[in-house]
Order: C-alpha cells, then sequence, then structure tokens
C-alpha cells in the first residue's frame, strides 16, 4: 500500500481493463471514441499520485504492493517502481489519451474493439514497467502481444497479415527463451522475485546461458540489428496509434528488460559480453541510418530511424558507464516523444492523402504550414538538434561512449549525421519539394514522374489540402511542448533517473568484483 | 471388511445416472429426452466429486485407493462430462432414437475413468480402462450416415485393441518380475524393479495402452483420423476425457521408478524422448492442416508431450503440474471443440476458411476461440500459461533442462496454427458461404462461461492448484 491509502499501480493496471469491458458492451462508434477518450483521461488522472507522491532521492522501490499469488511456487503479485519505472509509466499513460485522439478518423472499421485492443495494451505496458516479480512481468510481457496483433491484424494496412504474423511469432520466439531463463532462476535463486534475485550472485557459467537467453527475447524486442526485421513490417501496417504505442512504449519493454535483468541478474556476463552488444547497437545505428536513408515510404523511413534511435539507447546500456546508462535512458524517452508525435503526423498526412509515399506528399509547406511547422520542429529533435528533446539523450551516450574509448564514440558519430541526413532529406522533399498535388486540380495529373498508376492520393478525393484540425493541435501541442521543455530543461528528467541508474552501477561494479574474489578463493581452495 | 459408501459418492452417484438412462434404453427411448435431463445429472456428480475431494481410504481387498490423485481426478472427469454432457445436448448429427444409447455410452466411459482413477492394481486398472474405451468405440461411430464415422470407429477400435493387447503382455512381464500385480507391491523396492531387465520391459509395455490413450508419439496416428471422422460432439469427448484416465495412470507410474537422467535407461528417460517427439512432431505436423479438428488432433500430441514433462521429473511438484495441466487441458480444449460445433450448426467439419468472419456472425464464440487457442499457445493471463509455467519449473533441474527447452521452442512453433484459429475468426471477412445458422445465445454464453473459466484458472490458480499439489504430495511424500 501507500501514502495515498490505495493501490495507485493496480488502480492504473485495472481501471483500463475494466474500462474495456464496459466499452465492449457499447456499440455505437462516437459513443466509443468518447468512451475511450473519457477511460484515457481519467487513467491520466489515476497517475497523478504517482508524480505527486514519487520521491526521487528515496532509495529502492515504491508504491510497493504485494499480495501472494500462488504460495505454492513462490509467486506474487508484487509491484513497485523506480524513477526508470516511473518514466516509462508516464509515458505510457501520457500517449494513451493521444492515441485514442489520433484515430478519431483513421479508425472506421470495429471502432469497439480497437479501442478495447489500446486500453488493454496500455494496461499490459504499465505493467510490464510495474511487475516487481518475474512471472508477473513476463506475464504482462506476453499479455501484450495479443491486442498489439490485433492492432496490426486488424486495422492495418494490405500487408496487415505477413506484418501481424511475423511480429508475433517473432517476439513469441524471443519470449519462450525469456521464460526458459526464469524457470532456471528460480530453481538457481529460490524466487521469483526481480529484487531478490537481483541481489543474489550466480556462477560466471549460469550468468552466461541465462543473460544469452534473457538477451534474445530483449534483443527482438528493442530490436537490434539482425532481429529487426519485424519491426519496418509491423510499422508500416499498424494504424497510426498501433505505431505509436509500438514505437513509444512497445521496443522500451526491450532495453527496460536489459536495464532491470540482465545487467543486475547477470552481470559478468553482462560485461563479457558489452563488447559484442555494443558491436551490435553500432550495427544498429549505422545500419538503420543508412537503410533510413534509401526509403520512399515515409513510414518505412521513420520505422528504420527507430532501428537507428534504439542502437543508441542498447550503446549507451553496454557502454556500462553513468554517462551511457543516462543517455540510454533519455533516447528511451525521447524518442517515445519525438517518433510517437512523428508516426501520429505521418497518420494524420495518410487520412489526407492516402498515401505513405514521399511522392504523394511533396511540398506541404504551402498548403499545411502549421503541419509542416510541427513536423519541422519534430523532424529537428528526431536528428537531435541542441536545444530539444533528444539531443541531451544522444549527446549523453555519446559522451558515455567517448568515455569508454574514442574509437567507439567515433564509430557513433556518423550514426548521428546519418540521422542528419535522412531526416532533413525528408523534410526538405515535404515542405518544399515539388507540389504532389494541387488542390482542386486533381484531374491535372500534371504528369509528374508518371508512376502514379493508382488511384490519385491527391489531397483527400479532390478537396483542397486542409491543414491541421483542432484535433490534431490538441494531439500535438502536449508533444511538442515536452520535446522544448526536455530539451531545455533536462534536469528534471536526470533527478528522477539518476539516483536509480547510480544504484544500480554501484551494485552492478561492486558484483563485478566480488564473484571474482570467490573463483580464486575457489581456485586457492582446488590447489 | 465392509465397504464404505461415502468413500464412493461420485462413482455411486454416476453409477445410479447410469442405471436410469439404461432403462431409458430399455423402455423409453426418447421421452423425456435424455439430452435434457443428463447435464443435470452430470451437475450433480460434479457436485458429489467436489464434496469427496479430501476423502481417503483402501477398498475391494487393497486394489482401490481413494486418495488425494483419485479424487482430484475424478472432480476433473466429473467436470468434463457435465461440459460433454451439455456440449451433446444439441448434436444435429444424433438421431434422436440414439440420444439416450449415446448418453448411455458417454457417461459409462466417464465412469470407467473413474475407477482408473482409484485403480491400483494391474488388472482391476486393465478392467477400468476397458469400460471406459469400449464405450468410446462405441460412441465414435454414432454419425449419422457417415462412411468416415464408421471409419474413424474400426481406427480407433483397432489401435486401441492393438495397444490394449501390448499392455497385457507387460502385465505378464511385471507379474512374472515381482509375483504381484499390486502397485504398492511393486513400488516396494523400486530398485530393483528399474534394475531388472524384465521389470523395465513390463513397465514399458504396459504403457502402451496408456500412450495411446494420451495419444503420445509414436501412438498417436489415430488422433487425427478419429477426431476429423466422428462428429464434432463426440470428437471434443474423445480429445478430453480419456486424456484424463491416462494421465492418472502414468501419474502413478511415475511415481513407481527411481527419477532422473542420471539413471541410466530408465523409463523416465523413454518417456523423456518420447515427450520430445510428440511436441515436435505434434507441432509440425499441425502446422500443415487446413480441418479444424485436425489441427487440434495434432495440437493434442503435442499437449501429450506437454504433460509428460511433468512425469519425467519424477518430483511430488512434477506430478502435481502434470494433473494440474491435465485438467488444464480439459477446458481449454472442451472451449475449442464448444465453439467448433457449436459454430458448424449443421454438424460438418469446419475448415479454416469456414472461420472466417465469426468476429461478426458469433462475437462470443469468437472470443471463447481466441482464448481457447491462446490458451493452448501457453499465453498469460490464460489457465494454459500457469500450466505450462509449473510444467516448466517442475523439470528444471532434474537432469531434463534439454527437454524444457524443447518444449519451449515448440511453443513458438505451435504458436503460428493457434494463431491462425485467432487470424481466420478475428481478421477474415465472412466467406460467401458461411454455415449455416448463427448460434443463439445460450451457446455464446456458456463459451463466454468456458473462456471466463480459462482466464481465472490463469489468474487464480492457487485453489484448484491445492488440490494437485496435494495429490502429487499423497504419492510422493
Amino acid at each position: 500500500m501507500t501514502q495515498f491509502g490505495y493501490p495507485v499501480l493496480t488502480s492504473l493496471i485495472v481501471f483500463p481493463v475494466v474500462a474495456s469491458i464496459a466499452l465492449a458492451a457499447l456499440r455505437d462508434p462516437r459513443v466509443t471514441r468518447m468512451g475511450a477518450m473519457v477511460a484515457a483521461c481519467v487513467e491520466v488522472l489515476l497517475a497523478i499520485p504517482l508524480l505527486a507522491g514519487f520521491d526521487a532521492a528515496a532509495p529502492g522501490y515504491q508504491f510497493r504492493e504485494y499480495v501472494s499469488w500462488v504460495p505454492q511456487w513462490g509467486l506474487a503479485y508484487s509491484l513497485g517502481i523506480d524513477g526508470i519505472s516511473l518514466i516509462m509509466i508516464l509515458l505510457t499513460v501520457g500517449l494513451l489519451p493521444l492515441t485514442v485522439l489520433c484515430s478519431w478518423q483513421y479508425i472506421s472499421q470495429r471502432v469497439t474493439a480497437f479501442h478495447v485492443c489500446l486500453l488493454l495494451m496500455a494496461a499490459a505496458c504499465i505493467g510490464v514497467f510495474a511487475a516487481l516479480d518475474f512471472v508477473l512481468f513476463y506475464v504482462f510481457w506476453e499479455a501484450m502481444l495479443v491486442p498489439m496483433y490485433l492492432l496490426i491484424a486488424v486495422w492495418g494496412g494490405p500487408d496487415r497479415r505477413y506484418a501481424s504474423i511475423k511480429f508475433f511469432l517473432y517476439t513469441l520466439a524471443g519470449s519462450t527463451l525469456l521464460l526458459v531463463a526464469m524457470v532456471a532462476f528460480y530453481k538457481a535463486g529460490g524466487t521469483f522475485s526481480i529484487p531478490e534475485l537481483s541481489a543474489q550472485t550466480y556462477s560466471f557459467r549460469f550468468q552466461f546461458w541465462v543473460f544469452l537467453a534473457m538477451s534474445l527475447a530483449f534483443a527482438i524486442k528493442v530490436p537490434m540489428f539482425p532481429f529487426h526485421t519485424w519491426l519496418p513490417a509491423a510499422h508500416v501496417e499498424a494504424p497510426a496509434a498501433g505505431s505509436v504505442v509500438l514505437a513509444a512504449v512497445l521496443l522500451k519493454m526491450g532495453t527496460y528488460g536489459f536495464l532491470r535483468f540482465c545487467l543486475p541478474m547477470a552481470p559478468q556476463a553482462s560485461t563479457y559480453f558489452a563488447p559484442y552488444m555494443i558491436a551490435l547497437a553500432l550495427a544498429s545505428i549505422l545500419y538503420g541510418g543508412y537503410v533510413a536513408l534509401g526509403q520512399s515510404d515515409i513510414k518505412k523511413l521513420i520505422a528504420y530511424s527507430s532501428v537507428g534511435h534504439m542502437g543508441f539507447a542498447m550503446l549507451g546500456i553496454f557502454l556500462l558507464n553513468m554517462h551511457g546508462l543516462e543517455g540510454a535512458l533519455l533516447v528511451m524517452l525521447n524518442h517515445g516523444i519525438t517518433t510517437g508525435a512523428l508516426f501520429m503526423m505521418i497518420g494524420f498526412i495518410y487520412e489526407r492523402s492516402h498515401s505513405r509515399e514521399m511522392a504523394d506528399n511533396q511540398g506541404l509547406g504551402k498548403y499545411l504550414p502549421a503541419y509542416m511547422g510541427f513536423w519541422g520542429l519534430f523532424a529537428l529533435s528526431s536528428l537531435g538538434f541542441p536545444g530539444l528533446n533528444s539531443f541531451v539523450g544522444e549527446a549523453a551516450t555519446l559522451f558515455g561512449a567517448f568515455e569508454y574509448s574514442t574509437l567507439i564514440g567515433m564509430l557513433a558519430i556518423p550514426g548521428a549525421m546519418l540521422a542528419a541526413a535522412y531526416m532533413l532529406r525528408l523534410s526538405l522533399r515535404m515542405a518544399w519539394g515539388q507540389p504532389s498535388s494541387v488542390p482542386g486540380a486533381v484531374d491535372d495529373h500534371h504528369g509528374h514522374d508518371g508512376h502514379e498508376a493508382h488511384e490519385a492520393p491527391h489531397g483527400a478525393h479532390g478537396h483542397p489540402w486542409s491543414d491541421l484540425g483542432s484535433r490534431e493541435w490538441t494531439c500535438l501541442v502536449p508533444l511538442a511542448f515536452l520535446a522544448l521543455w526536455l530539451g531545455i530543461f533536462p534536469a528534471i528528467a536526470f533527478k528522477v533517473i539518476d539516483p536509480p541508474l547510480e544504484r544500480l552501477l554501484t551494485e552492478f561494479r561492486a558484483r563485478q568484483a566480488a564473484p571474482a574474489a570467490m573463483a580464486q578463493s575457489d581456485g586457492r581452495a582446488a590447489q | 471388511m465392509t465397504l464404505r459408501f461415502d468413500l464412493l459418492a461420485p462413482e455411486l452417484t454416476l453409477m445410479a445416472f447410469i442405471l436410469a438412462v439404461f432403462c431409458q434404453t430399455l423402455f423409453s427411448r426418447s421421452q423425456p429426452r435424455a439430452g435434457v435431463w443428463m447435464p443435470y445429472a452430470a451437475f450433480v456428480t460434479c457436485l458429489a466429486a467436489a464434496s469427496s475431494l479430501g476423502a481417503e481410504g483402501l477398498e475391494f481387498y487393497g486394489a482401490y485407493r481413494i486418495d488425494a490423485l483419485s479424487q482430484f481426478f475424478k472432480f476433473a472427469i466429473a467436470v468434463g462430462l457435465f461440459i460433454a454432457s451439455v456440449l451433446t445436448s444439441r448434436n444435429p448429427e444424433l438421431a434422436e432414437r440414439h440420444e439416450s444409447d449415446y448418453y448411455l455410452l458417454l457417461s459409462l466411459s466417464a465412469w470407467g475413468l473413474m475407477l482408473l482413477a482409484s485403480s491400483v492394481e494391474l488388472v482391476t486398472l486393465v478392467v477400468a480402462l476397458e469400460i471406459s474405451s469400449f464405450s468410446l468405440y462405441a460412441l465414435v461411430p454414432l454419425r449419422a450416415e457417415r462412411p468416415e464415422a464408421a471409419e474413424a470407429g474400426v481406427k480407433y477400435m483397432l489401435f486401441g485393441a492393438a495397444a490394449t493387447g501390448v499392455s497385457l503382455y507387460g502385465l505378464a512381464y511385471l507379474w512374472m518380475a515381482r509375483g504381484s500385480t499390486y502397485l504398492d507391491v511393486l513400488m516396494s523396492r523400486p530398485a530393483e524393479l528399474a534394475s531388472s531387465p524384465l521389470g523395465i520391459l513390463g513397465v514399458t509395455l504396459f504403457l502402451a495402452a496408456f500412450l495411446y490413450k494420451l495419444a503420445l508419439f509414436p501412438f498417436h496416428f489415430w488422433a487425427p483420423d478419429v477426431y476429423q471422422g466422428a462428429g464434432n460432439e463426440t470428437a471434443g469427448v474423445v480429445a478430453t476425457l480419456p486424456k484424463l484416465g491416462a494421465v492418472v495412470v502414468l501419474v502413478r507410474l511415475a511415481a513407481l521408478g527411481p527419477h532422473g537422467a542420471t539413471d541410466a535407461g530408465s523409463v523416465s528417460l523413454l518417456l523423456a524422448a518420447l515427450s520430445a517427439a510428440s511436441m515436435t512432431m505434434g507441432n509440425l505436423m499441425a502446422l500443415a492442416q487446413r480441418d479444424v479438428k485436425r489441427i487440434l488432433g495434432f495440437s493434442s500430441t503435442a499437449h501429450a508431450g506437454y504433460v509428460v514433462l511433468g512425469l519425467v521429473a519424477g518430483t511430488a511438484e512434477g506430478l502435481a503440474a502434470a494433473s494440474f495441466y491435465a485438467l488444464v487441458y480439459l477446458v481449454l480444449n472442451l472451449a475449442c471443440f464448444w465453439v467448433v460445433s457449436r459454430y458448424s450448426g449443421d454438424g460438418r467439419n469446419l475448415t479454416l476458411d469456414d472461420l472466417s468472419g465469426m468476429y461478426a456472425r458469433a462475437p462470443l464464440l469468437a472470443f471463447t476461440l481466441g482464448v481457447g487457442a491462446f490458451g493452448l499457445v501457453g499465453l498469460p493471463p490464460t489457465a494454459g500459461f500457469t500450466g505450462k509455467l509449473f510444467l516448466l519449473t517442475s523439470a528444471w533441474g532434474h537432469g531434463y533442462d534439454w527437454l524444457v527447452i524443447v518444449a519451449a521452442l515448440n511453443t513458438a512453433i505451435s504458436a503460428f496454427y493457434y494463431l491462425n484459429l485467432v487470424r481466420y475468426a478475428y481478421t477474415g471477412e465472412p466467406s460467401s458461404c458461411p454455415p449455416s445458422v448463427a448460434p443463439g445465445v445460450a451457446p455464446a454464453a456458456i463459451g463466454a462461461l468456458l473462456a471466463a473459466t480459462v482466464l481465472l484458472l490463469g489468474m487464480i490458480p492457487a485453489p484448484v492448484y491445492e488440490y494437485a499439489a496435494a495429490a502429487g504430495k499423497a504419492l510422493l511424500p
């Protein structure tokens, strides 16, 4: 229980589930949308106690809840958060009303089921970040698969069948090994409790194998090169809200898993594997950026840019120094805000032009000034422009990289440059390119490129391009505010994430040494 | 020795109903309809089984043990019989004049399984097995004027008879090795049994009939054919109830010998190999199927492999996990078969394409199928996950870690075809030739109840698992 007299975290998880059951009874799409919006806003209100009651300086987990679940197996319903989980939960909750809002027109089929999936998704994601029991974590981790699968498979684009199955099978295949690791931990540590498991020491051989099993699950989720192939497919086919949740929350579960499980529970193996993980992270950064440069589909471009950004987060984690960890966490948060906003905006433009191709969405600066203004802001943020949110995270990661080794730092720099290259190229064409449609003049194809065989995607069936409506403004303003605020005053984020990261790192380093001493004494005993 | 009737409450209750339905087959075949009153009778049997959950005792000259294990399984069998009775109450391919016969055979089979749960003497075991099997052999062809149902019946019986024959052969060897057919005598010096070639041969052969019932590789070939040939409702019965009987006997036998891979050449190593082969074969074969019942048939082979996971560990937890999983499997499969039989309307077999658009035509049935399928994958928060978690945890660290990894990887393989069921039901657009009628309110509501049971067992497994745990402890204290 907490100082608020009621289980705050449970209320955050249970409320969306209850709300979705209530929504399932509704039939009228308009009523459902309103209902979902109300539920999402209530969820935001329910998260206020977290902000009010969280003590950044206090050690350990806060808002603890503990109920024995299956006593015969030592399973417990155990929740609690530290600074790391707090920002991820706030991100999840904060995006919920925005995802409902940005699907207002986008989703016209099976509206009720869509919102049920969105709410269940949010509940599962919050559960993942709040769980302090390995099994409970796994339950939420897997439970999230089904609504996300349905979001892609039912409301997705033309190739949704392939994309959704690939997403499901890829993630499930990864998590089966996580299940095995979990079972192995239970037998080795005698408990499923995450804090208790993190406090114990395991043999290197054991750490080696569980690290591999867990990293596979988490690396697929991140996704890290070469396990990233499901991501572009899923992103491109998912509806706008699905892409937002996927980019902003789902991918973070992977990096969160590395921070919460791999580093504390397998410290020696983490050190052992760090160079390999750094190499893969660098590969993700460079490969993601390079492939993004070659995309003509805007959504695919942003999806590959996600691979690059999450590469930065992975790099930060396995640098195993304070700057790196801080940077990783900030990248996680800021990527959620910025890329979430970009995917939302792609949804908006798709509602107008019914195309995600760059060629069909060119020269918008003249017709959609407000849209391009926001786009410019988030694009600059995405490429790490100083003064905007992403810069802080990437800069901190790069500091960490140079601290680790100059070579690694030098190798990561081109990644940042590639981000500038593909984002500027995209934004340039979208804002000032040869206009792909003249409002009201649909019949006049004015033969640009001549490759437009399909129904002219010009300005929503011949209507002139219309700039952002009030609904869309409402979606973007909070994110734009956050992008600026976290860019100019990042100290607030540091204040929340520094204490848990410092503790993580201190314990990590302490346990680096301890087992080595133990191994030595073992060796002596053997002699 | 006096017989304590209170210990035998579930068996006696069910027997009374069997006699009643037998009288009906003799005198008044259609009025009152057996399909109307038998579900209530089965429900009363459930209550009787639940009331005797804590009973303990030894009856019939030590051949019949009432303990936590037997009572847990009798309860599971009674629950299965209840759901199966409700399932059969509307069987479009069953002529009205056959209805009372059908129920007689169905409940007689369940009765045999209840006896099986308590038998601790090999001859009694075989007799109980035959009571349950012969009723099922006769049940399978009861599908209106379909040659494939007759074929399925013949196939089921020939396979079954052969397997039982092998079992009897094994029984003879066991008797030769130890001079007794009582399990507790066989168990009294397990090391000796496990070290004598005759004993190992005997146990292995004796297992055949039960592995056949469980549809474990290589005794699984009948399952998809019989499921496909039998009526939807009958397949639901054949797929679930006999598995319980097989598991309970295997759990009892698994408590017999020493365990762990260290004991080379032991029966448990053989079981582990069969388990791995069964999961992999079942899942790979299911990937290629289009007929929903064939998918479920191969899935049952895969699940037989999972259950055996709990047996090879040879610990109390393992036996408890296997027992719990058997119950979970029963509910999951009955949920799936409920959807198949109710959605099919006129009783024909469903292919994956027939499921298209189910979300619009029967949303609650689609939900039930979704919960059932994801439960069979082992996704939380369904009971399939908790059951599988218990199984994997119990098997880890007893020399069979590789089997746990094989089982986990198989989950990933199986996800594809279970997901296919959900995909067609939820994302396919209604096909041009839909199954004849949209199901009414009652079938949807019962389906939703089954789905709720699956979710509840997944989220709050502790109260039910307690009984399974007691069963495990009773065998291996």
